[in-house]
């Protein structure tokens, strides 16, 4: 389907109706098998957490979402349209914008330049600079140090400017890989703060969390990987109430 | 001859270097591989406005521009058939690649115009340039340096000012973040190789230009040396390949003029070594940061 068509299918996603779907994926790194039939789905609106234990697949998931691998079989639906075969670099224009583990930021560029490349698919110079300011409000610590080359940020400081930098494109939905990773309390509650100020501002967010306290306080629905498969699925609320989930990803015998 | 018209000289035969270390240093900081082929552009560059100018008696100027053309079409053409099916090999299957696509152009030249050198006339159209009584100055000389600074001074402005070259940093730092951003990373190497091979033709005619004498082996021995003064200014760095390029044609020169000429390569390359065993990375190397 042509990117347009498929613009305008993610455009008439309603609130509440199905934005993204992952259809039965199986995703192999040569011949061992690390997602072995993954499907769920993200309604417009939603916090949709996907938790799970290191290596459970959650990264893979993501970067087979956005284009980065492909999966051996299944699909990923957007906006209801097919898009499991476009290259990963059309995927952001389409409405899917990435805030990839690690943040991997580009230490080199400026923090600047970092927020314009979030933009790069954009060629509206005017919309640009209204994003780039509604950024700099949201993040002022990134207006300060926006000379600055990213990798002399602290890491809590480039979690930020990879949020920004995702936001940029002006996404439908952000997928956000362990953004808490790695940092202070402190910084951790902010990131959560602004997860969910973002999506309260309308954009829809796929969150995957080893912090599963965090992430099923801040989500609708929740999904468990457990070594590639979905272990259990439902409300936020009630997969924290879940003895299994509070045995394993809340660290409570 | 005097100390400074060494040191002229040996600036633009270093100004060469540092055209072609750029697209060295170009290409491993983007496609992360040593295109040893790149040399060899060099010649093809220097072959084309060979045919051009005396077989075809084209203007030289137009000439020099479509050998720009089309050595980077050239460029872009290796890198989609030899090196883009490898991009995930190991590389020394790559280096081996790119020894054997040397091998190639330099057999294509052999068949095509024999291995006898042919004299090259020069497309400089300005004469000598006298400075004083002491101080003369060769028309290429002069051109070499004001053309070379043109070109860097441009590049430089395109990686750092353009929306397509910060893509090509941004591949340089890490291709799979850059997609995410929405940068199309065969392109970005694709436009790596085209600018590479167009800055090997500029230096392959200005080289030849100033030594006329062409031959298919003609692109080995400065690729080799541009080589160096892209490891010797830090792989990877484009202001490092440039003050490498024009640094080894200056000890170079003064070396050949003042201690051996038959000794000046021996003493480039343990110049190169005892910067590499102070400064590991080359002058302006960045330290490698392993991804974890
Ligand atoms: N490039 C790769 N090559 C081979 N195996 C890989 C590769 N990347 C991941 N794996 C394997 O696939 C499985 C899933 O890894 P993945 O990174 O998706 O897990 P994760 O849930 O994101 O883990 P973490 O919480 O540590 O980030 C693991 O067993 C991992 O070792
Ligand atoms: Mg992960």
């Amino acid at each position: 389907m042509k990117k347009d068509t498929i613009k305008e299918a993610v455009a008439a996603v309603g609130e509440g109706e199905t934005l993204l779907s992952v259809r039965d994926i199986h995703v192999f790194y040569g011949l061992i098998e690390a997602i072995k039939g993954v499907s769920f789905e993200v309604r417009r609106g939603e916090i949709i957490a996907l938790i799970g234990a290191n290596g459970a697949g959650k990264t893979t998931v993501m970067h087979t979402i956005s284009g980065l691998i492909r999966p051996k079989s299944g699909s990923i639906l957007l906006g209801g349209a097919e898009i499991t075969q476009i290259p990963a670099h059309r995927i952001v224009s389409l409405g899917l914008a990435q805030v990839p583990e690690g943040r991997r930021v580009f230490q080199e560029l400026t923090v600047y330049e970092n927020l314009m490349l979030g933009a790069y698919v954009s060629s509206d110079k005017a919309e640009n600079e209204e994003m780039l300011e509604k950024v700099y409000q949201r993040f002022p610590r990134l207006e300060e140090r926006k000379k600055q080359s990213a990798g002399t940020l602290s890491g809590g400081e480039q979690q930020m400017l990879a949020m920004g930098r995702a936001l940029m494109s002006r996404p439908d939905i952000i997928l956000m890989d362990e953004p808490s990773m790695g940092l202070s309390p402190l910084y951790v509650n902010e990131v959560f703060d602004i997860i969910k100020e973002i999506n309260g501002s309308g954009t829809t967010v796929l969150l995957v969390e080893q912090n599963a306290k965090k992430a099923l306080a801040a989500a609708d629905r929740a999904y468990v990987l457990e070594t590639g498969r979905i272990a259990l699925e439902g409300k936020a609320s009630e997969l924290m109430d879940n003895a299994q989930v509070r045995r394993a990803y809340l660290g409570e015998e | 001859m005097s100390f400074l018209s060494y040191l002229i000289s040996g600036i633009s035969l270093g100004s060469v270097y540092a055209l072609i270390a750029l697209g060295y240093t170009m290409v491993y900081g983007i496609a992360k591989m040593l295109n040893f082929a790149h040399g060899d552009v060099i010649m093809v560059g220097g072959f084309i406005v060979f045919s051009f100018v005396s077989t075809l008696g084209l203007n030289p100027l137009f000439s020099v521009l479509l050998a720009v053309v089309l050595c980077a079409l050239l460029g872009v053409l290796i890198e989609r058939i030899a090196y883009k099916p490898l991009r995930s090999a190991t590389s020394l299957a790559v280096l081996i690649t790119a020894i054997g696509v040397s091998y190639f152009l330099q057999n294509v030249a052999l068949l095509i115009f024999g291995s006898s050198a042919k004299s090259f006339k020069s497309v400089v159209p300005i004469g000598e340039i006298h400075i004083g009584t002491e101080l003369v100055i060769s028309g290429e000389t002069v051109v070499t340096i004001a053309v070379s600074l043109v070109i860097m001074v441009a590049l430089t402005l395109f990686v750092n000012r353009t929306k397509t070259g910060k893509a090509m940093l941004a591949v340089s730092e890490d291709k799979g973040a850059a997609q995410l951003m929405g940068i199309n990373v065969n392109k970005t190497i694709s436009i790596t190789f085209a600018i590479g091979s167009a800055l090997a033709a500029v230096a392959g005619v200005l080289l030849c230009s100033a030594y006329p004498s062409l031959k298919p082996t003609t692109g080995a021995m400065p690729g080799i040396k541009a080589f160096t003064a892209a490891v010797f200014g830090g792989i990877g760095s484009i202001p490092g390949a440039m003050i490498g390029g024009v640094l080894l044609g200056v000890i170079e020169n003064l070396s050949k003029a003042y201690l051996s000429s038959q000794m000046s390569d021996g003493i480039v390359f343990s110049v190169l070594i005892l910067v590499l065993l102070i400064k590991p990375t080359g002058l302006l190397g960045k330290k490698i940061n392993k991804k974890v």
